[in-house]
């Protein structure tokens, strides 16, 4: 405890080097991911080599993963964009079959009514079918930030600065209170970010909310109509 | 007026939903068409708006060949009311009706008043405006989608199988409501449905399909009645079963549609005569 | 490229397959390290799974440990276990099996409630005892779904062996780190792509028995409109979402 109270400025340091690690990457990886996953959804052919291709990707293991972007990139090893571009590319993998899945879940009958009343094929994506796989894109967004903000840890092997370092150092110089601090700090950011998503969720669906309220309400409408 | 002449459908996969489909449906009047399921009914339908282009044949409006019109605008110009209500379930009631005007490009605001006046119009409270469809009965949503249907004003309604997820006692009463508004209105409805009941209910021009949007009978629900055309007619409006054998019969100043047991199944509505009062009985 | 090159040379060169650090005695001990955490984790989690897939009861506390799990991430567990346990093989082999318990656990019982209520319930209705309902009925239904948990589960610790070469002398990520020491690009990439090798061989091997395992009658593509249609979401169903961090 003693540690961890002398050494207040690190853990901040490092909890802020561990934000810029890991949340573009979060961002990047749905950016990329819509676009791949709609033509995943749209076309049979691009399905098949999106996912198997994602799916292959997903099973890469971190580290090597941390060694070969460089030799393919041509980044430094200890530059922290290999660890920003590992991460995205993890995040990719798994939101590409999460939008692909949310993208035909929507109804087609409320596709087809959407197309019916006039809009456009542009306009039906941005306003009818992206909203309604809302709810699974935020599912598959909450999975991707919690395991980002857990495997950007992993570069502190290879120098990239971030909460991982606490485990690094803690290990080598056998402060236990440093390496428990590291993963409270981890976890609590991990969380924070889930947070931040269900909130954002909640503000841009709203109408999933009404799930647990909806039914009661459909009875209450329905014994009114009966009575009308 | 919307004609088609010689239409017909076949789908990439080889289907041939219509063939050589030809019929004039009368401006401000209410067509039904009637047939079993896969017959082409929704074919025919979405052919009108431009959901499915047609492999053969010309459909004009008013004397316009669609095929030359765009097809959003024109759908936008269009009501559409589809069985499940097709409601967008991430927009309030309001908002769903509100939808086209606002595709138009009409202020949020006005788009909002005149759609809480269209709900008045098909009979929902307004208090309603800003629930989810998920919060509303089956019934409910039903008439959210005609409201949303006429919220354009639009001179053409399409309606397809839209009573046909309600059970029977909302149903009716959402069918007294057409004609209602219908008698109101006076749109140039196309009405699709596999219930031969409720094509004579609403229908002032009634066709009968068989597969491949071949037409067996077209006509008023009276002279069907009166004359089926073949055996298949027959068959389907139940002349031969006996059971359900529908009829008619005139008493006062209307035509009355009776079953075999002399049930009242409806009331036809014929063009020109007033609406049925609200207190007539329901059909059933 | 000639950095590839490089690596397929490290790899190929004879020097570097003899002796107690060769390229295959790693390559067994990170095979045998991974299999030994995953049958660990298996006996553990398999029916512990069947038993909340059946009864429906704990179901809640399982997915927020195995959420909560997920957020853990895996190098600190690792140095932690170690300096409590001291350097050897024994931190790593804990941490390996923490890990691949949740993925298992949530294909066990998430298998069991895939399964169409109806079904279990008829089964219950030609007289079958609640152990038969979950030997012949249960069981070989959910088999697909435990499958894709063990396979979550082992690229998971085929990638957390990997980094277990950081505290203890094991498996082939000891070339990463040794390389990574002597800044020797050539090993450290070489190491890489082996272990890269060695987790897409074990993928492939899964995908062919996920295949498999699938019982006759039952239809095995999952196509977008099932999934649309069934009307249950089971959380941690996707293997690509039970999988939790490399
Ligand atoms: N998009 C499509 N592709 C191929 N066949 C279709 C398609 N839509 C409809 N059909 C086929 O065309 C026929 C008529 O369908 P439809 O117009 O939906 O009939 P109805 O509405 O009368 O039930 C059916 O045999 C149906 O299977
Ligand atoms: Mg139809």
């Amino acid at each position: 405890m003693t540690w961890i109270w002398a050494n207040l400025d690190l853990l901040w340091d490092r909890t802020l080097d561990h934000l810029v690690l890991s949340v573009p990457p979060i961002m990047l990886s749905f950016l990329i991911a819509v676009p791949l996953g709609w033509l995943a959804n749209r076309y049979r052919a691009g399905r098949g080599v999106i996912l198997t291709a994602s799916g292959l990707l997903y099973a890469i293991p971190s580290l090597p993963l941390f060694f070969v972007i460089p030799a393919v990139v041509g980044t430094s090893l200890r530059s922290p964009l290999n660890l920003v571009i590992a991460l995205t590319l993890y995040g990719v993998a798994l939101m590409v079959r999460v939008v692909a899945d949310g993208l035909a879940s929507v109804d087609e009958d409320v596709r087809q009514s959407a197309v019916a009343v006039g809009y456009s094929g542009w306009s039906t994506f941005w306003q009818v079918e992206l909203p309604l796989a809302g709810p699974v894109l935020l599912a598959g967004l909450r999975v991707v930030a919690v395991s980002t903000v857990s495997l950007a840890t992993v570069g502190a092997v290879i120098g990239a600065q971030s909460l991982g370092s606490l485990f690094t150092d803690g290990f080598q110089r056998g402060i236990q209170a440093e390496i428990i601090a590291g993963i409270v700090l981890t976890v609590a950011l991990a969380l924070l970010l889930d947070g931040a998503l269900v909130l954002l969720g909640r503000l841009l669906l709203p109408w999933t909310r009404l799930a647990a309220t909806s039914r009661r309400a459909l009875r209450v409408s329905r014994s009114a109509e009966g009575s009308g | 007026m919307i004609e088609f002449r010689s239409v017909s459908k076949q789908f990439p996969d080889g289907t041939r939903a219509v063939d050589d489909f030809s019929l004039t449906l009368p401006s401000h009047r209410t067509t039904v068409l009637v047939g079993s399921s896969g017959s082409g009914k929704t074919t025919l339908l979405r052919m009108i708006n431009r959901m499915v282009d047609p492999s053969g044949g010309t459909i004009e409006i008013d004397g316009a060949d669609i095929a030359q019109l765009e097809p959003v605008q024109l759908r936008r110009s269009i009501g559409y009311v589809m069985q499940n209500s097709g409601l967008l379930p991430h927009r309030t009631v309001i908002d769903n009706v509100a939808t086209v005007p606002l595709l138009r490009g009409v202020p949020r605001k006005k788009a909002r008043a005149d759609a809480l006046a269209l709900l008045d119009t098909v009979g929902l409270d307004q208090t309603l405006a800003a629930r989810y469809p998920s919060q509303l009965s089956g019934g409910q949503q039903q008439r959210v989608g005609v409201a949303r249907g006429l919220a354009v004003n639009p001179n053409i309604l399409l309606m397809d199988e839209p009573f046909g997820a309600v059970d029977p006692i909302v149903r009716a009463e959402l069918q007294q409501e057409l004609i209602r508004l219908q008698s109101e209105l006076g749109k140039t409805v196309v009405f699709v449905t596999h219930d031969i009941e409720e094509a004579f209910l609403l229908g002032d021009q009634v066709v009968i399909l068989r597969d491949g949007g071949r037409i067996a009978q077209v006509g008023a629900p009276a002279d069907i009645l009166a004359d089926p055309a073949d055996d298949f007619v027959a068959s389907f409006i139940g002349a031969d079963r006996g059971k359900r054998a529908l009829h008619l019969e005139r008493r006062g100043d209307s035509d009355l549609l009776l079953d075999s047991e002399g049930r009242l199944a409806g009331v036809l509505v014929m063009p020109g005569t007033s609406a049925p009062s609200p207190d007539s009985p329901a059909p059933r | 490229m000639n950095l590839f090159q490089d690596a397929l040379n490290w790899i190929l060169d004879p020097a570097n397959y003899a002796g107690p650090g060769g390229i295959p005695v790693r390559l067994v001990e990170h095979l045998v390290f991974t299999v030994a955490a995953v049958l660990m984790a298996c006996a553990i989690a398999i029916p512990v799974g069947f038993l909340i897939g059946h009864t429906g009861r704990g179901r809640s506390l399982a997915v927020a440990t195995s959420g909560g799990l997920r957020a853990i991430p895996t190098l600190g567990l690792l140095t932690l276990v170690a300096l409590w346990v001291g350097i050897g093989l024994g931190a790593p082999s804990v941490a390996l099996t923490v890990l691949a318990i949740p993925p298992i656990l949530a294909g066990a019982y998430a298998g069991f409630e895939a399964i169409d209520r109806s079904v279990i319930d008829s089964a219950r209705s030609v007289g079958m005892s609640e152990s038969q309902i979950v030997r012949t009925v249960e069981i070989p239904l959910g088999m697909p779904l435990l499958i894709a948990g063990i396979r979550s589960a082992t690229l998971q610790v085929i990638a957390t062996a990997t980094l277990a070469a950081y505290v203890a002398d094991i498996g082939l990520g000891r070339f990463l780190f040794a390389g990574l020491k002597t800044r020797d690009y050539a090993e450290m990439l070489g190491g890489s792509l082996l272990v890269i090798l060695l987790a897409l061989t074990l993928e492939g091997i899964f995908t062919v028995m996920q295949r498999l395992v699938v019982p006759r009658g039952v239809a095995s593509g999952r196509t977008p409109v099932d999934r649309a249609r069934s009307a249950r979401p089971v959380p941690g169903m996707d293997p690509a979402i039970t999988k939790g961090t490399h």
